[in-house]
Formats: C-alpha cells, sequence, structure tokens
C-alpha cells in the first residue's frame, strides 16, 4: 500500500488529501460551473470508498500507538457514512442551483463534516474521540450557518452552535475525570483499569454520568433535545438532510466504543441513565411530533423517538442488542436521507416546501414520488414489509431476551402514537386536493437516485437477511 | 499544603460558574461565548492536576489539543455572531426565539 505502515488509516488520509484538492480546485471554478465542485466531491468519496474496501482488515489492527483502531464496525460505518454523504450531495445540488446557494462551502463542509465521522467510527481513545467529535461539530455549525442570508437559519446556527459547545464541554469534563481515575485515555486501558478497581467508585460514576450527558446532547435524546426541532427546521434542507442522515453514525460510534469498549464493566450502572433517556426520548418525540405542521421540525421529533429505539438497543447490553442498535441505525440513516429528499424534490426557487400542506395531492401530481414518499413513511413508521419493522422488531426481541417486557410494551404502544404522523402525510398525499401544482425541477439522476433510496427501503424489508447477518458478525467480531 | 482535592474543587467551581452562567444570562451572546471557553478551560485544570497527580503526560498533551479546539470553536462562534448580527442588529439572547414547538 502507499501509505505504508499507516495503511489501515488510508481512508482518512484519502479523504484529507482529496479534501484539500477539491478546496484549491474550488478556487479556480467560476461560478457558473460549480457543477464541476459537485463531481469531485462525489469523485473524493467514491476513491476514499474504495480506500476503504480495500484496507479492509480480517481483524482488530491499532495504529498510533492504539489511539486508532481499524475494524469490521468502523469499516460498516464508513461505508454507510460515504455512501449516504453521497446522496446527500446529489440531491442537494439542484436546491442549491436554483436557490442561488451554489458554492463550494456546502461540498467542502460536508467533506470535512465526513472526516471527522470516519475518525470517529474509528477512534480508540478519548483524545481521537473527540478530535473527532469536534471536527464534525464545527464543520455542522459553519453548515448550518451557511446560508448567510437567512435569519433563521443564523438562529438555528446560533442555539447549535451554544448547546453543541455545551455538550462537549460536557463530554470533555466526564472524560478528565475518567482519565484522573482511571489513568488512562484509551478505550482498552480504561476497561482494564475499570476492571482491576473496585466498580463501585463513585468519581468513576460522577465521570460517567456527565459523559453520558454529552452523549444525549450529541444524540438529541430527550431531555436533551432542545436543540434538534429547531436546528432542523432553521437549517436550509439540504443542511437538515446531511444532519440528519451521516452524524447517527458517528452517534452510534460514539456511545459504543465509549460506554462499551471503555466502560461496558460498568453496564450496570449506565444502564439506567440510558433508559430514562431512551423511554422519555420515544415517548416525548412521537407525542410532540403529532402536534408539529412543518415537515422537518416533524421529522426532527421523529428523529428523537428513532434515538429511542437505538438508545434501549445501547441497554440490553447483549451482542443482539448491540446488532440491533446497527441494524436500526444504518437502515434509518437510508430513510432519513430519502424522506429529506423528497422535502427536497417537491421544493423550487424561492419556494420551501417545508409544511406538510405542501405534500397535500401529491399523488395526483407524480402518483411514482408520492408512492417513493409513502415508502419513506411507511419504512419509519415500522409498517410490514418495510425495513423498518424489521429493525423495530429486533430491538424489541433484543429486549425482551434481556428480560424487560414492560419496555417493549412502551416502544410499541410509542409506535402505535408514532404511526399516527407518518399516515397523516400519507392521507395528505392520496385523499387531499393539491394546492400547488408546479413541475418537479430536479435532475434525471437526481430522480434515479431518489427511486432507487425509496425501492432501497421496501427492497430491505422483503430480504432483511443479508444485512442483519452483516451486522451480527460484526459486532460477533468486535465484542 | 495545596492537594489534589483544591485543584479538583476550583475546577468544578469553574465548571459550575460556566454553567449557571451559560443558562442565567439571557442578553449577550458575546457572555455565553466567554462562559463556553470558561467551561474548556475548567476541564484543563482538571486534566493538569490529574496529569500531575498521577505522573503522566498525556492529560497535558491533551489540554494543547482542547486550546487549539477551543480556538477554532471561538473563531465559528464569532463568525456565527456576526452572521446573526448582519441578519438582526441586534444579539440578544431572548430575541433568538422565532421558532417554536
Amino acid at each position: 500500500m502507499i501509505f505504508g505502515q499507516f495503511s489501515p488509516a488510508a481512508p482518512e488520509i484519502t479523504l484529507l488529501i482529496m479534501i484539500c484538492i477539491v478546496l484549491i480546485a474550488d478556487l479556480f471554478v467560476e461560478d457558473e460551473k460549480r457543477a464541476t465542485t459537485f463531481w469531485l466531491a462525489i469523485a473524493s468519496l467514491a476513491v476514499t470508498a474504495w480506500a476503504v474496501l480495500a484496507s479492509a482488515p480480517d481483524a482488530h489492527t491499532l495504529l498510533f500507538d492504539g489511539s486508532y483502531v481499524s475494524d469490521a464496525l468502523s469499516q460498516v460505518l464508513k461505508l454507510f457514512a460515504i455512501g449516504t454523504v453521497a446522496i446527500g450531495f446529489l440531491y442537494a445540488r439542484d436546491y442549491l442551483r436554483q436557490n442561488k446557494l451554489m458554492k463550494g462551502e456546502y461540498y467542502l463542509l460536508g467533506l470535512f463534516g465526513l472526516l471527522g465521522i470516519m475518525i470517529m467510527t474509528s477512534a480508540n481513545s478519548m483524545l481521537t474521540m473527540y478530535l473527532g467529535l469536534e471536527t464534525l461539530s464545527l464543520s455542522l455549525y459553519a453548515l448550518v450557518a451557511f446560508d448567510r442570508n437567512s435569519a433563521t437559519s443564523a438562529e438555528s446556527a446560533m442555539k447549535y452552535f451554544v448547546l453543541g459547545a455545551i455538550a462537549s464541554g460536557t463530554l470533555l469534563y466526564g472524560i478528565s475525570w475518567i482519565y484522573g481515575i482511571t489513568g488512562s485515555l484509551q478505550f482498552d486501558g480504561i476497561a482494564a483499569a475499570v476492571r482491576n478497581d473496585a466498580i463501585n467508585s463513585m468519581p468513576l460514576w460522577f465521570g460517567m454520568a456527565f459523559m453520558i450527558v454529552g452523549i444525549a446532547f450529541k444524540f438529541g435524546a430527550v431531555p436533551f433535545h432542545m436543540w434538534l426541532p429547531d436546528v432542523y427546521q432553521g437549517a436550509r434542507t439540504p443542511v437538515t438532510l446531511y444532519i440528519a442522515s451521516a452524524p447517527k453514525l458517528a452517534a452510534l460510534a460514539l456511545i459504543l466504543r465509549i460506554l462499551v469498549d471503555g466502560l461496558g464493566e460498568l453496564h450496570v450502572v449506565w444502564q439506567g441513565m440510558i433508559m430514562v433517556l431512551a423511554v422519555l426520548s420515544l415517548v416525548v418525540g412521537n407525542v410532540v411530533a403529532i402536534a408539529q405542521t412543518n415537515i422537518k421540525r416533524m421529522l426532527g421529533y421523529s428523529a428523537i423517538a428513532h434515538v429511542g429505539f437505538i438508545l434501549i438497543a445501547i441497554f440490553t447490553g447483549s451482542q443482539d442488542g448491540y446488532a440491533a442498535a446497527l441494524f436500526y441505525t444504518l437502515t434509518y440513516v437510508v430513510m432519513a436521507a430519502g424522506a429529506f429528499g423528497m422535502v427536497i424534490l417537491l421544493s423550487r426557487k424561492g419556494f420551501e416546501a417545508e409544511n406538510l400542506a405542501d405534500f397535500k395531492g401529491l399523488n395526483a401530481r407524480s402518483p411514482w414520488f408520492a408512492l417513493m414518499m409513502l415508502f419513506f413513511m411507511f419504512g419509519m413508521a415500522g409498517v410490514p414489509p418495510w425495513v423498518g419493522f424489521f429493525a423495530k422488531l429486533n430491538v424489541i426481541s433484543a429486549v425482551l431476551n434481556a428480560g424487560f417486557p414492560i419496555l417493549a410494551l412502551i416502544m410499541v404502544l410509542a409506535s402505535v402514537i408514532g404511526a399516527y404522523y407518518y399516515l397523516r402525510v400519507i392521507w395528505y398525499m392520496y385523499f387531499d386536493a393539491a394546492e400547488d401544482r408546479s413541475v418537479f425541477q430536479a435532475d434525471i439522476d437526481t430522480r434515479i437516485v431518489l427511486s432507487l433510496n425509496g425501492v432501497a427501503v421496501l427492497v430491505l424489508g422483503i430480504i432483511p437477511g443479508w444485512l442483519l447477518t452483516l451486522c451480527i458478525n460484526v459486532i460477533r467480531t468486535v465484542y | 499544603m495545596i492537594g489534589l482535592q483544591h485543584y479538583l474543587t476550583l475546577s468544578a467551581i469553574l465548571f459550575s460558574l460556566s454553567i449557571a452562567g451559560i443558562f442565567v444570562n439571557r442578553r449577550n451572546l458575546i457572555l455565553l461565548l466567554m462562559c463556553i471557553e470558561l467551561m474548556l478551560l475548567a476541564v484543563n485544570f482538571n486534566f493538569i492536576a490529574f496529569s500531575r497527580s498521577l505522573g503522566d503526560e498525556t492529560g497535558q498533551v491533551f489540554v494543547f489539543f482542547i486550546l487549539t479546539v477551543a480556538a477554532a470553536e471561538a473563531a465559528i462562534g464569532l463568525a456565527i455572531l456576526v452572521v446573526v448580527f448582519r441578519n438582526r442588529r441586534s444579539i440578544n439572547v431572548q430575541e433568538l426565539d422565532t421558532m417554536k414547538g
């Protein structure tokens, strides 16, 4: 390999080199030919994906004195992150062009964010995790504010920045305590110290509680979710699409690496905190989403409810649970990218299709895309045979196996409540008259990818076996 | 004799002050940014105290990284502040409330 001893980190190094190339090339591109930057960004993603596949190790490879790990989990998360970012870039292109926002910054910040995500998925020490998290977060803050002339974008960027910075600070304060007690920053070192020492060390719990608050902020779990609906609503739709998809994979890596790799021995202690966060997220997310009239905000609350499912899967502390969390996150990301892709498809110059009412009569305007939206909504609601059903079923069976029937009941009830607001979108599309009859302006490649994205939600639901086996194998090799 | 617990107490006080500052202050966004900086500095204090008492330099290396990231974070925060001011002609925290629900 060209990177010699650093070849396990080839994906990150390749992406960074490609970002530098795009950054410089973008300077010489005229405004009318800004699509060049888009194609360069897609090429960077393709090269990075190739680097991930080429560096595929059979097992656990450590690098940089054990600060960086390349394993099956990081491979899968990286590939999915690259894929969703590529889809997001494609959906964003038409929107940015129509709204005169076609600037290199969107793609560059998106690529830098992806770099942060990739570093987080491969982190094996608190330092690597923190640096990856900040690379991602700082790119996202700037991305939300990227439409300089929009007052709502600026407002939501400020809220996101302040709450994100509090989350980082809280996480760091927790890390400092864990470091002080265990004397190590690396997850294996922390795990060894926790195993040898008394588990009943109060300062250790204290640090862990701060870290969980920080993680909950980043995930958007109730009661630390205040930023999430505002950011989803205030950011321009392509930015919301980006925030709603790939960073969720990074959040999963964050919680798995820290709580399971590092503090797995303290499972009994963190279990309670995670459960409270998860149940509150499920209930609040699903109930408040019903009251929304803005679809971006509604999908924001729905994201909070989905986070509840992922957290409950991790709460079980079993291999089944972790595999279910991985499957849930991977499939949720595909559905979220598609749903925001539909919002982008319905928008046009000077018109943001962000209200639920904008979906009225979609069936009359375009039966095919109404069907795609139906796929995404049924997928998120968990209607069989769409993929969301299997994702929810896995989590529920993991929770039942771990012996918590009441939690399973809460999940089922929350899903039933949640089905209402997804079905309402479908009702609007099929049984209400259209208020707006304009023609979609998306290019043919966007239409094809959006269709494939919708069909994938159905096909993954009909044949979920291979992805499920993949998730279980990944978790088996890692834990 | 000043021991580890004194440093930890000081750091905890600074951390609490910064959190309180963020939630009590309802007027000026620049004060919010200052509170965030204070929070990161409180964490640095913790790291250095622990690093010294453990006799392990990794904590001090971490502090250098936090300082660097804090500088980048302040730059982004101020940039967003400028965008907010250009759009609203105000940096009052209470006026950042157009989105509800």
